[in-house]
C-alpha cells in the first residue's frame, strides 16, 4: 500500500493541468440541453480535448486514446474538475457505450464507432427505459424484428439524457414475442434517420435534458447489434455496472464542488450558525471517502479484479453525497437559496440551485437506489430475492 | 499511487481472522464471561503464539518488526469477533511505546511474550485491563510512568460491555517511574485502531442481521425478502463500505504525520463509528424484539461498538480536528492525500 504519487504520475498531472490551463475556456459554456447551439460548442470542446488526445485517456492510441491506466484516469479526472473544464456531452458514449463496445463490439465496430466517439464526431444518447419499463428494465416493449441483415425497430423510449440533439443512441430491444429477459439485443441507431421521432421533455426548471424517442419501421443493419443476439440483457448488466460503479461519476465531481463549498463557507462565516461548520465538513469527508474507495477500487482493478455488485454502493452515495453538499451550500445562502441566476440582487448565489435540481435525479438515473439497496441486500449480502 | 494490501498482508490477516472467528464465536464469549475470568487463557496464548501480539515489535526484541497498516486488517477480525481479549492496544499501542522508550525495564520483551501492560492514555480516564496487567502505562501531567501492578490500586467501573474492564487507577508518581516526557503518538494509534475495530464491528453486526433475516418467518416468508429489511441491511453496508477505505488510509498515512494526516484520522474514526452504530442498531431493528435480548448474541458487539465509540476522542473532538484542516489547508481534487498537502 503506497499513497504516493510516483514521479510519473506527477509529471503527467503537470501535462493535463498545463493543457488545461491553456485551453478550457474561461466563459461557461451554453447549456447543452437548451439549445442546438450550446450543444454543438460542447461538440467543439469535444473536439478539442480530442485533439490534444485527451478525450478518452484509457482508451487504447488507435482508438484515440492514450492507453493510460485508471489511477491515471483519476489523475486526469482531477485536473479536469480542477480546472472546471465544460460538462461532457458525450459521457454517454464514453463513459457507458464506449466500454461496453471494447468488451462485447467486434472489431469493425470498435475502429468505425469508437474514434468518432472520442473526437465528437457521434454524440450518444441511451435508449433503454419505456414508459412501461423503468427500474423493471425487462420490461422493455419495443421490437427489434429480424428482416434478413436488418432490424425493423419499432417502439418508444423515453428519459433519454442529451437524446434531443445527440446523433446516435444504443436502444434494448427485444425479439417479437420474447418475454422478459429473454430475446433482447442491445442495437445502435441513428436518431437522424427516416422513423425516427424526438420529442424533448421539459425538466422542472425549463431544460430539455431528456426527451421521449420514437421508433416507426426504423432499418437498422445487422451488424450494428452490440453484442450477440438475444444477449442484450447481459451486455446492458455491463454498461449499468460502468455506469454506477465508476466512470460516470468520477470522484473529483464532487470533491471540487466541496472545495467551491467551502469557500462560499470562509466568504460567509461570520453570518452563520456554528453548525453549518460541521455540514460543510461532512460534506468534505464524504467526498473524500469517494474518492478513497475508487482509488481502492481502480488499485483493485488493476490487479485482475471486476466491478462487482459494489458498483451499487458507490451509486447511493454519490448520489446522496450530491444532494447533500448542494444542500448544505444553499443553507449558507439562506433566503437567496431560491433565487434564479440573474435575480438583481442575487450575488455570489452562483449555480448551486441548478446543481441541486440536477442532484435531485441523483438517487432515480442509472437505477433508482432502491434498486441499488436490492441489489446490495441480495447479491452482496445474500438475502433472499422473493 | 497503489491502495490495496499485499498478498503478505492479506495471508496474515486472513491467517488471523480465521483462528478468531474459529476460537470466539457467541458460545465462547459466554462461557468465558460465566467463567468470571478476565481472558480467555488458552485463545491467549494462541494470539501469542501466531506472533500476533508481537507483529509491531522490533526484531531484535522478538517482533516481527511490522506496521500499522500491516495490523489494521487484524484489528477488523478483532472487532468482527468482539474479541475480550486486548491484542489490538497490545500490539499497536502498548508495544510500540515500549519499544520507544530508552528504558523499558525489561517490559518491551514481557509484552512480547503475552504479559500485558494496561494504558492509561489521559483520553480513556478509566483503565482497560488493567487488573490483567502485568505494568501499568499512565499518566501524569502529559508525562508517561510505568508502574508494576502491585504499586496500584484498582476501582473497578462497571462497563456496559461487560468484556471492558475498567478500572480507576489509583497510583503515585515518581521520579523512578517515569519513562518518557510525551505519550507520542498513542492516541492517534488508540483511535486509529479503535476505528478498524468498528468497522470489524459493524461487517459483523450486518452478517448477523442476514442471517437472522434469511431465517425468521413472518406473513409466511422469511422477513429478508421484504425490502424494508433488505434496505435497512443495504444502507448499513454502504455506510461500512465507504468507512473502511478511510480507515485503510489513515493507516497508510499514519507516518506522514501533520493535520492532513490526523484530519484522516479524525475522518475515520467518525465514519467507522457512524457506520458501526448505523449497522448495529439496524441489526437490533432487524432481529425485531429479539434484538433487545441477552440471549442474541449481538448486543456483544452493539456495546463494544459503544464503549469503541467514545473511546480515544469523542466524534464531537475529531470533528474539530477535520475542520481545521478544511479551513486552513487546499482543499479539492488533487488534495486526496496527505503526501499532497504536507
Amino acid at each position: 500500500m503506497n499513497l504516493e504519487y510516483t514521479p510519473e504520475q506527477r509529471e503527467f498531472r503537470k501535462e493535463v493541468r498545463a493543457w488545461m490551463e491553456a485551453n478550457v475556456p474561461s466563459a461557461s459554456l451554453p447549456s447543452f440541453d437548451l439549445t442546438r447551439e450550446g450543444f454543438e460548442a460542447h461538440r467543439d470542446w469535444e473536439r478539442k480535448l480530442n485533439d490534444g488526445r485527451w478525450g478518452m485517456v484509457t482508451w487504447p492510441e488507435e482508438l484515440g486514446g492514450r492507453g493510460l491506466d485508471l489511477i491515471r484516469w483519476l489523475i486526469f479526472e482531477e485536473e479536469y474538475y480542477r480546472a472546471n473544464a465544460p460538462t461532457r456531452v458525450n459521457q454517454n458514449g464514453i463513459f457507458l457505450l464506449g466500454p461496453t463496445m471494447m468488451e462485447f463490439g467486434t472489431d469493425e465496430q470498435k475502429t468505425r464507432f469508437l474514434p468518432r466517439m472520442a473526437a465528437g464526431d457521434d454524440i450518444w444518447a441511451q435508449a433503454w427505459s419505456e414508459p412501461g419499463a423503468g427500474s423493471d428494465l425487462a420490461g422493455v416493449r419495443a421490437t427489434a424484428t429480424r428482416d434478413g441483415d436488418h432490424y425493423i425497430l419499432n417502439g418508444q423510449k423515453i428519459w433519454s439524457s442529451r437524446a434531443v440533439f445527440a446523433d446516435w443512441a444504443f436502444g434494448l430491444f427485444r425479439e417479437p414475442g420474447s418475454e422478459r429477459h429473454q430475446g433482447m439485443s442491445l442495437v445502435l441507431f441513428p436518431l437522424t434517420v427516416e422513423g425516427v421521432t424526438r420529442r424533448p421533455i421539459e425538466r422542472m426548471d425549463g431544460e430539455q435534458v431528456f426527451a421521449e424517442i420514437f421508433l416507426d419501421n426504423v432499418r437498422v443493419p445487422v451488424s450494428d447489434r452490440l453484442g450477440g443476439e438475444g444477449e442484450g440483457w447481459k451486455v446492458c448488466m455491463a454498461t449499468a455496472g460502468f455506469e454506477r460503479g465508476l466512470l460516470l461519476r468520477s470522484p473529483a465531481r464532487y470533491q471540487e464542488a466541496v472545495r467551491k463549498l467551502i469557500a462560499q463557507y470562509e466568504r460567509h462565516k461570520d453570518e452563520l450558525p456554528a453548525s453549518v461548520g460541521e455540514r460543510v465538513a461532512k460534506s468534505w469527508m464524504d467526498a473524500d471517502a469517494y474518492a478513497l474507495t475508487i482509488y481502492a477500487m481502480c488499485s483493485r482493478l488493476a490487479g485482475g479484479g471486476t466491478i462487482g455488485p459494489e458498483s451499487s454502493t458507490n451509486k447511493i452515495f454519490w448520489s446522496e453525497l450530491d444532494i447533500e453538499l448542494h444542500q448544505c451550500a444553499l443553507d449558507i445562502l439562506g433566503p437567496r437559496a431560491e433565487l434564479m441566476a440573474g435575480a438583481p440582487d442575487s450575488g455570489d448565489i452562483g449555480n448551486w440551485l441548478d446543481g441541486y435540481i440536477f442532484a435531485l435525479a441523483g438517487p432515480i438515473y442509472a437505477g433508482s437506489n432502491e434498486i441499488q439497496r436490492n441489489i446490495i441486500a441480495e447479491r452482496m449480502l445474500g438475502l433472499p430475492r422473493k | 499511487m497503489h491502495f490495496a494490501f499485499s498478498e503478505d498482508q492479506l495471508a496474515i490477516t486472513e491467517a488471523a481472522r480465521d483462528m478468531l472467528v474459529d476460537t470466539c464465536e457467541g458460545a465462547d464469549l459466554r462461557k468465558l464471561l460465566d467463567s468470571g475470568e478476565a481472558m480467555d487463557a488458552a485463545r491467549w496464548q494462541t494470539i501469542t503464539e501466531m506472533g500476533l501480539v508481537a507483529m509491531l515489535a522490533p526484531e531484535e526484541a522478538g517482533g516481527l518488526g511490522l506496521g500499522l497498516v500491516d495490523l489494521i486488517g487484524i484489528a477488523e477480525a478483532a472487532g468482527y469477533v468482539a474479541l475480550p481479549e486486548p491484542l489490538v492496544e497490545q500490539a499497536g499501542i502498548a508495544i510500540p511505546l515500549l519499544a520507544s522508550l530508552a528504558d523499558n525495564r525489561g517490559w518491551l520483551e514481557r509484552a512480547v511474550g503475552g504479559e500485558i501492560v494496561a494504558i492509561g492514555h489521559p483520553a480513556n480516564p478509566f483503565v482497560a485491563n488493567a487488573d490483567s496487567a502485568g505494568a501499568l502505562l499512565l499518566d501524569h501531567d502529559g508525562q508517561v510512568h510505568l508502574v508494576e501492578r502491585e504499586a496500584v490500586t484498582l476501582t473497578r467501573q462497571e462497563s456496559f460491555d461487560p468484556f471492558r474492564r475498567l478500572f480507576r487507577v489509583d497510583w503515585t508518581p515518581s521520579a523512578a517511574t517515569l519513562v518518557t516526557d510525551s505519550w507520542g503518538d498513542t492516541a492517534e494509534r488508540g483511535a486509529l485502531l479503535a476505528a478498524a475495530q468498528l468497522i470489524g464491528l459493524g461487517q459483523r453486526a450486518i452478517n448477523m442481521a442476514v442471517d437472522y433475516a434469511k431465517d425468521r418467518t413472518q406473513f409466511g416468508k422469511p422477513i429478508g425478502t421484504y425490502q424494508a429489511v433488505k434496505h435497512l441491511c443495504a444502507s448499513a453496508q454502504v455506510k461500512v463500505e465507504f468507512a473502511r477505505p478511510v480507515v485503510h488510509a489513515a493507516a497508510a498515512e499514519f507516518a506522514t504525520g501533520g493535520l492532513p494526516a490526523q484530519a484522516r484520522l479524525a475522518h475515520a474514526k467518525i465514519a467507522a463509528g457512524e457506520a458501526a452504530d448505523l449497522a448495529t442498531r439496524s441489526a437490533v431493528q432487524v432481529h425485531g424484539a429479539m434484538g433487545m435480548t441477552w440471549e442474541i448474541d449481538l448486543h456483544f458487539h452493539l456495546k463494544r461498538a459503544h464503549a469503541l465509540n467514545y473511546a480515544w476522542g469523542t466524534n464531537g473532538r475529531h470533528m474539530e480536528t477535520v475542520i481545521e484542516r478544511i479551513r486552513t489547508l487546499p482543499t479539492g481534487a488533487d488534495m486526496t492525500f496527505a503526501a499532497e498537502v504536507a
